[in-house]
């Protein structure tokens, strides 16, 4: 079998369009790497629909008609994303049996685009976590490993951490993740890869499980910046089942090559620099600025006063939103039930049993928040300061382009770690979640490694719908990193 | 303030507001596209909005924004050009999504008022808003003792939620309240108004006070559907509550219930535990903003409202009060009125609907928009009355008969053989053969028994059948009689 | 404003989520912590601030009032825990 291993897509496409090899043999290598896999990366495998829309895909090449855009391209869905048919849980035993007769907006998307569908991927339960410690379906495992003798297994971030890991260690050719705070980003820069969130309402949230209904933006994390490019132009499209999503024309997202940075001001958050960032972020961090700089760009100095203040802002959204969000799962229409006599003890036992401590945790904060007495001291304060954290944004863009900083604090950690304290796992998010309030776009791209050989990200954030910019500031972080 | 309820300790006065929860007339639901359409298989109009299902969104029905603004406008209301959909959170079965979507802080109409008739006139009854929101599924709890059983059908159908202010002071008034507001929405088209369909309910907040004091602790009575139950309901209510407060007991601030079986109201439980809806705005929804362009297209397409017609039905036809009031209150009724008033005498036609045809159709538990009935038959009937061939008595002997057949009026009474004697000769016959009958009688009469008259004219349509022209019978017995 | 047990408990039958014992002392100190920690909000001064309700800018799309149906009742029953005679069954409501 030949190694398609370390294929982008865009060569696979071209390989695949000049029958080099077919999208069959290429299904089947991930399929094969797949069942040799013991990273817990997917909770369904959708083997036998993958091989029939592959053969399908290599109907269309030999014909050389209808070839759509990732056609025969193998790729893993979240399992956030509803698939028609095919078992849909949110990493949650309160739906572990749930097989959805709609299609999501994005996964219909991919498909009508040609991309293969390998399975559905795992993640942290109901998109509540950053370390994929808090699926039903058990922990994903980091392929990569720490350099250090005797290491532990480490986290591959989340919550999207089952599409990481499988792109990580070429399962698939690339995933689709949802980032409420930072579970596309995060999971990305540790497993080494590039992870994009779109601008809010670029990408449909129809049939996508809603975890926070005014921060959950689909996106893709793939290997390379163009992959990200390729993904999110067949992700993104205007929806009407969607009453948030844009109706701005969606731009050719491969552009951004052809994108000048020369002249582009680069923005630096000195809030950013925040307590307990990793010294060895910090000197990426530096190596990243004066590549810019080598290349022309022109970096400035910009404030943004709240930023301290986003990540309790968001512990107070989101967990409000989600507390709405997932009172649908009442054991009634569909998913896990522990039966009863009595109507009451059906619902508390239902949810009680059905979801695990994260998310319960999270109701439980989320339903407080929104309760009599304090819904203006917490609920209303926090969206006032999400306004506040937006209009930080928004004068810092009056000053720069895009915005430069580290992805997260620290590197990948072992499993296990972290896992007392839940606000120390909140921490993990203290630089991806202002963006998320802000509804920006936001690209996480590798940019260097630590001491120990674990990746280390880059976040560029961008105006918003301007996804060209980032991409292109993330371009030239994959094409020097090297430097390290 | 003319009703007072009478206790041990003096008169107590009633206040109340209603809640009126109108479902809006419109092909589909309020933010999915299942239709509305009522008494379908149970769950085959559910959506996935409808049925709470993982992933699913909700979209917003613009038919239906325009029946909320419509409403408003109609009830003199203010239009809010931003509204904000708000979530309502408890867990009950049949609330799928765990939610309902409503609207709190920001509701699409503002403040407005209605005007009802009372024994002491006219009074204006305050709104405070309407609000645009979903309803609920139906929860069938009597066909089994461990098991209730859920259909969705309902679930998602757009409701608006019209509120009074505390203005209505008796069972009368909120009756008059609710079918002065029902007129008006079918006036407009924006609701059925069919409360046995449960499309228009009402949950009455009902407290007691000593006349001229503070407001005392409501209770509300939920889903009340009819309004008959509605008067019943508030008179159980209201006098509860005073013998209450006079056995020195408090009223606590709950939920009720309407049993029509036995006319009373209770506590509904299970719903007080946790009465935190903890709202907050819907996610999922951008404001809703309506611009001045709309309004003013509703505005101008507005038809005349019940009002303005009771006032012109007044003028033109020359009604009393009381007719017009109950012709307006359906506007299926009053167009039939129209079409029949069009070419004949108002008063005739006034009659025959408001008597002959409402007691046939109470009698049939029917309405008129349902039934089969149209005004040309009605008119042709009419029209044998007016022209003489058959007496008004007549008329309303076969009139049942008449309307459950299909024949042409005029064959049908041929082929009854209902005719009018309206031949002078023929009467003076009939007259003289009656008055010869009953010579005793004729000199009484002739010594200034007047009231013998009715009596000689009760002989004579009795010896005709009831065919003799009632008219001519009088005229010419009185000129009999006179000799 | 620091959580103690009967909030715990209110909060829990809101969510309607049951707690044992065990859980709800963990949940008083985990919840504590967290709304300790967001309590720093409080030092924002935020007076003359309008909630931000979304960061979706666009006016909302309104649709035609059509019937569409990408469903049936076999598809909304479908993945009912118990369900008969077309409907969903749960254990009785008593009102
Ligand atoms: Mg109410
Ligand atoms: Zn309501």
């Amino acid at each position: 079998m030949t190694d398609f291993k370390n294929l982008d897509i865009s060569t696979a496409k071209e390989c695949l369009l000049k029958k080099e090899f077919s999208s069959l043999e290429l299904t089947e290598f991930f399929i094969d790497r797949i069942k040799k896999s013991n990273l817990n990366c997917f909770i369904t495998n959708t083997f036998e629909n993958a091989i029939e829309m592959a053969k399908e895909s290599d109907k269309k090449i030999s014909r050389n008609r209808e070839i759509r855009d990732l056609e025969g391209i193998p790729i893993g869905m979240k399992d956030l994303f509803c698939t028609k048919g095919v078992r849909t849980t949110a990493g949650s035993k309160i739906l572990e049996n749930f097989v959805p007769f709609y299609e999501s907006t994005v996964s219909n998307n991919l498909i009508s685009d040609g991309a293969v569908i390998l399975g559905k991927t795992n993640m942290d339960e109901f998109a509540m976590g950053s370390a994929n410690t808090t699926s039903f379906f058990g922990n994903v495992i980091n392929p990569l490993k720490s350099s250090e003798e005797n290491t532990k297994d480490l986290v591959p971030g989340g919550s999207s951490g089952g599409s990481a890991s499988s792109v990580a260690a070429n399962l698939c050719m690339a995933a689709t993740g949802s980032d409420t705070g930072g579970s596309i980003r995060q999971p990305a820069s540790f497993c080494g890869l590039v992870g994009l969130k779109p601008t809010y309402g670029r990408c449909s949230r129809f049939g996508m499980i809603a975890f926070a209904s005014s921060l959950d933006q689909a996106g893709p994390i793939t290997k390379t910046v163009k992959d990200a490019a390729l993904m999110l132009q067949s992700m993104s499209s205007y929806d009407e089942k969607d009453s948030t999503s844009s109706r701005k024309p969606i731009p050719q997202y491969l552009d951004f090559l052809n994108f000048d940075i020369r002249g582009k001001k680069i923005g630096l958050p000195t809030e950013y620099k925040v307590e307990g960032l990793n010294s060895d972020i910090v000197k990426v961090w530096d190596d990243t600025i004066n590549l810019f700089k080598k290349n022309g760009a022109e970096i400035v100095n910009i404030s943004l006063p709240h930023t301290s203040f986003a990540l309790p802002t968001y512990y107070i959204i989101a967990p409000a939103e989600a507390s709405a969000n997932l009172a649908r799962y009442d054991g009634v229409k569909y998913g896990f039930r522990e039966n009863s006599d009595d109507l009451e003890d059906m619902y508390e036992l239902t949810r009680a049993k059905g979801f695990g401590d994260e998310v319960k945790r999270r109701l439980m904060i989320g339903t407080y928040v929104l309760s009599a007495g304090y819904y203006d001291a917490y609920y209303l304060k926090a969206l006032k300061v999400r306004q506040l954290i937006s209009d930080d944004f928004k004068s810092a863009f009056e000053k720069c382009d895009v915005i430069l900083t580290p992805t997260t604090p620290n590197v990948a950690f072992p499993i296990g770690e972290k896992q007392n304290d839940p606000i120390e796992m909140y921490l993990n998010d203290v630089l991806t979640v202002p963006a998320s309030l802000a509804g920006l776009p936001a690209i996480s791209v590798t940019a260097g490694k630590n001491s120990n050989n674990l990746p280390i990200g880059m976040q560029v954030i961008g105006r918003p719908f301007d996804e060209i910019s980032i991409l292109a500031a993330g371009k030239l972080i994959e094409e020097y990193r090297s430097f390290l | 303030m003319s009703y007072l309820i009478d206790g041990k300790t003096g008169k107590w006065e009633l206040v109340m507001g209603l809640e009126v929860h109108a479902q809006i007339k419109s092909n589909s639901k309020l933010f999915s596209k299942a239709s509305t359409f009522w008494g379908g298989k149970p769950n085959s109009q559910v959506e996935l909005v409808d049925s709470g299902m993982p992933g699913a969104l909700p979209v917003i029905n613009e038919y239906c924004v325009d029946q909320a603004i419509k409403t408003g406008l109609s009830l003199n209301a203010k239009i809010n050009k931003k509204s904000i959909f708000d979530r309502k959170n408890y867990f009950y079965p049949d609330l799928p999504q765990g939610y309902q979507i409503s609207q709190f802080e920001h509701p699409i109409v503002g403040n407005g008022f209605l005007v009802i008739e009372t024994e002491d006139g006219q009074k204006r009854i305050g709104i405070t808003r309407i609000h645009l929101e979903q309803d609920a599924g139906k929860s069938i709890h009597d066909q089994d003792n461990q098991n209730s059983f859920i259909d969705l059908n309902r679930s998602g159908c757009a409701l608006m939620e019209i509120v009074s202010e505390p203005d209505l002071n008796s069972p009368q008034e909120a009756a008059q309240y609710v079918k002065k507001l029902r007129a008006i929405l079918r006036c407009i088209g924006s609701c059925d108004g069919n409360m046995e369909r449960g499309n228009l309910r009402a949950d009455v907040n009902v407290s007691v006070r000593k006349p001229g004091q503070k407001l005392g602790t409501r209770c509300e009575i939920k889903n009340v559907n009819s309004i008959k139950f509605i008067q019943q309901a508030i008179e159980y209510e209201s006098r509860r509550q005073v013998e209450l407060i006079e056995n020195g007991q408090n009223i606590s601030q709950e939920t009720r219930l309407f049993d029509p079986n036995n006319g009373e109201t209770r506590t509904m439980r299970g719903k007080e535990e946790s009465h935190d809806y903890r709202y907050f705005p819907d996610p999922d929804l951008p404001p809703l903003v309506v611009n001045d362009d709309r309004i003013e297209k509703i505005k101008n397409e507005l038809p005349e409202l019940p009002d303005e017609k009771k006032k012109r039905f007044k003028e033109q036809y020359k009604l009393k009060d009381y007719d017009a009031e109950i012709l307006v209150e359906d506007q299926f009724v009053s167009s039939f009125f129209e079409e029949l008033a069009e070419k004949r005498d108002s008063k005739i036609v006034v009659s025959w609907v408001t008597v002959e045809l409402f007691s046939y159709l109470k009698k049939k538990d029917a309405q008129l928009q349902d039934s089969k009935i149209k005004s040309k038959k009605i008119g042709d009937l009419l029209d044998l009355i007016i022209n003489g061939s058959i007496s008004n008595r007549q008329a309303k002997e076969i009139f049942e008969e008449y309307i459950e057949t299909d024949l042409e009026a005029s064959d049908f009474i041929k082929k009854k053989g209902v005719k009018q004697v309206s031949d002078k000769s023929e009467i003076e016959a009939l007259i003289k053969s009656v008055l010869q009958k009953n010579v005793e009688m004729v000199n009484d009469y002739k010594k200034g028994k007047d009231k013998l008259f009715g009596f000689f004219v009760g002989q004579v349509m009795k010896e005709s059948k009831g065919k003799a022209n009632p008219q001519l019978v009088n005229q010419v017995l009185k000129d009999l009689l006179s000799k | 404003m620091s959580i103690d047990n009967k909030t715990v408990r209110k909060v829990s039958k809101l969510a309607k989520i049951r707690i044992n014992e065990q859980e709800e002392k963990k949940l008083i100190e985990e919840l504590n912590n967290i709304l300790g920690w967001v309590d720093e909000l409080k030092k924002v001064d935020t007076e003359k601030i309008e909630p931000m309700l979304s960061v979706f800018n666009e006016s909302m799309v309104m649709r035609r009032d059509e019937v569409f149906s990408e469903t049936s009742d076999e598809l909304v029953l479908k993945n009912a825990p118990e369900s008969k005679s077309g409907f969903f069954v749960v254990p009785k409501v008593v009102e």
